[in-house]
C-alpha cells in the first residue's frame, strides 16, 4: 500500500498528464460521433455572440458580392412565380398560395427560413459555420441549409440563438445527391483537399457523363427539397477496383464568403421517419 | 504590468489571432494551416510548476477547440508540448540556475541557439500530432508528412516575425 501511494507520488506529473491526454482524447472522439460534448450549449452560446460582434465589423467587406448573389437568387426565384406562366385555355387557372393546404390538395413540405452566418472557416479539414439563429427561433438538429448558389450543409448541434452547421467541407459530410440529366443518385462527400472541390460516389460506369454535367440533390434526402442545385462535374475519374466512377464536383456554392443562408424545414419529416420506424421494428 | 494581467491579456490576443485571422485567411495552399497561439504556452514563466503549465495547456487548447467545434483536438497537442516543455528547458539551459535569474523562455534568457531548438523542437511536434489527429479521419501519410512540414515552416516565419515585432523585455533577476 505505502509503494503504491509512493508511486503515485513520484510520477504525479506523469499520471497527471496522461490524464489530460485521455479527458482530450475522449472529448475528440466521442464529439465526432455525437456531435455532443460538454458544455457546447453554453460554449456555443459564449462563443456565438463573439463571432457576432466580430461579424458586424467583416460583413461590410462582402457586401458588393452578397448583393449581387442575392439579386441573382431573386431573379431565379421570380422565374419561377407561377404566375408567369399562362395557361392556353382561359377557364384554368394556377393559383399561388402561401398557406399549407392549398385549393389545389397540395400540402406544403418544406420551409425555408432566412439565417446570417455569423462565423465560417473553410481552411479546416472538418469545417463547420456558425449560424445566428436557433431553437427559439425554429432550427433543429439535422435540418437541412442551403445558401445563395447551392446546398450548404446540415444542422449538427442547436443552442437557443446560435446553431452551429456541418459543412460540406466536412470528412464526415455525406449528401445524397443525383446527376441532373440521367437522375442516377450518388454520394457527396469531401476529400479534405481543395474547398471547392467535392467528390461523387456510387454513379455506375454505365451512365454517360461529360464534365460541365450538373449536380442536383436527390429525392431520397430527408433534408433536402429535390433539385436543388449542387455543382457542376469537373473531372471523372474512372475508379479501377468498383465498377462506379469517382467524379469530382465544383460546388455551386462559393464557401469563402456565405453571408445569409436558409435553413430548410421538412415539415413531413416527422410523419415519413414515424412510418419508417414502424415498419423496420416490424421484423 | 503584474505578470498575471500580461498572461491573461496574451491569452486572449493570442486565441483571437488564431480564430480570427490565421484560421480565416485564404489558405497559401491547402497543406498549409499556420498555427501561433501555441506559443502562449512557449512563452509561460519558468516559475510555473509542472502541473499548472499542463493546466494552461489544456485551457488554451481547449478554448481554441471550442471556436473551431473539435473539443479535444487542440488540447492533446497543447498538453503534451506543456509536459515536454520543462525537460526540452533543462537540456537547452546554458549554465545551471539561468531560470532563476530570468522570467521566461527568450533569446535573451537562454540564448539564440537552444532557445531556436526549444521552439522548432516544440512547433513541430505540435504540428505533428494536431495533423496526425486530424489525418486520422483522412488515412493518406504523405499527406500528413508534406502537410506538417509546410505549416511548421510558416508557422515558425510567423513566430519569428512575432519575435521580430514585440521584444519582451527581459529584466536580469539577481539574489543580491
Amino acid at each position: 500500500m505505502k509503494n503504491i501511494f509512493l508511486f503515485v507520488r513520484q510520477h504525479s506529473n506523469l499520471l497527471f498528464f496522461l490524464f489530460l491526454e485521455v479527458l482530450s482524447l475522449y472529448f475528440f472522439y466521442s464529439y465526432n460521433k455525437f456531435h455532443q460534448a460538454a458544455f457546447t450549449g453554453t460554449a456555443n452560446e459564449l462563443i456565438g455572440s463573439v463571432y457576432t460582434q466580430y461579424n458586424k465589423v467583416e460583413d461590410y467587406f462582402n457586401l458588393k458580392k452578397e448583393n449581387e448573389r442575392l439579386s441573382n437568387e431573386n431573379s431565379r426565384l421570380i422565374n419561377k412565380l407561377k404566375e408567369d406562366y399562362s395557361a392556353s385555355d382561359t377557364a384554368f387557372k394556377i393559383v399561388a398560395d402561401t398557406i399549407p393546404i392549398d385549393t389545389t390538395g397540395l400540402k406544403r413540405k418544406y420551409y425555408y427560413m432566412q439565417a446570417e452566418v455569423v462565423h465560417n472557416s473553410t481552411n479546416l479539414p472538418n469545417n463547420f459555420i456558425t449560424l445566428h439563429r436557433g431553437l427559439a427561433q425554429g432550427v433543429k438538429k439535422d435540418m437541412g441549409v442551403y445558401g445563395p448558389g447551392g446546398i450548404v450543409g446540415v444542422v449538427v448541434d442547436v443552442s437557443n440563438n446560435f446553431s452551429v452547421v456541418m459543412s460540406l467541407l466536412h470528412k464526415q459530410s455525406s449528401t445524397s445527391v443525383k446527376i441532373k440529366k440521367s437522375g442516377e443518385a450518388g454520394k457527396l462527400e469531401w476529400d479534405g483537399e481543395d474547398p471547392a472541390i467535392l467528390t461523387l460516389r456510387d454513379i455506375p460506369k454505365s451512365v454517360k457523363l461529360q464534365k460541365g454535367d450538373t449536380v442536383l440533390t436527390s429525392q431520397y434526402s430527408d433534408k433536402f427539397p429535390p433539385n436543388l442545385m449542387v455543382g457542376t462535374i469537373t473531372q471523372v475519374i474512372q475508379e479501377k477496383s468498383t465498377n462506379n466512377y469517382l467524379l469530382k464536383v465544383k460546388a455551386a456554392t462559393d464557401f469563402k464568403s456565405i453571408q445569409t443562408v436558409w435553413v430548410i424545414d421538412n415539415l413531413q419529416k416527422e410523419e415519413q421517419k414515424e412510418l419508417e420506424e414502424k415498419v423496420k421494428n416490424k421484423k | 504590468m503584474s505578470d498575471l494581467l500580461k498572461n491573461i491579456i496574451r491569452f486572449a490576443l493570442f486565441i483571437l489571432v488564431q480564430v480570427f485571422v490565421l484560421n480565416s485567411i485564404p489558405a497559401l495552399h491547402y497543406s498549409v494551416n499556420p498555427y501561433l497561439y501555441f506559443l502562449f504556452i512557449l512563452w509561460l514563466p519558468f516559475s510555473l510548476s509542472r502541473f499548472w503549465l499542463m493546466v494552461f495547456g489544456f485551457i488554451t487548447g481547449i478554448t481554441l477547440d471550442y471556436f473551431t467545434h473539435t473539443p479535444g483536438l487542440h488540447a492533446v497537442p497543447c498538453v503534451l508540448i506543456a509536459y515536454l516543455r520543462p525537460f526540452l528547458v533543462n537540456i537547452l539551459i546554458p549554465q545551471q540556475g539561468a531560470e532563476m535569474n530570468y522570467k521566461e523562455p527568450s533569446i535573451k534568457s537562454l540564448g539564440l541557439a537552444p532557445y531556436a531548438t526549444y521552439i522548432v523542437l516544440l512547433t513541430v511536434i505540435h504540428h505533428g500530432v494536431l495533423f496526425t489527429l486530424e489525418a486520422y479521419q483522412f488515412g493518406n501519410i504523405w499527406y500528413l508528412i508534406i502537410k506538417t512540414l509546410a505549416s511548421s515552416l510558416i508557422s515558425l516565419l510567423l513566430i519569428l516575425l512575432v519575435e521580430m515585432l514585440f521584444n519582451r523585455k527581459q529584466k536580469f533577476i539577481t539574489n543580491t
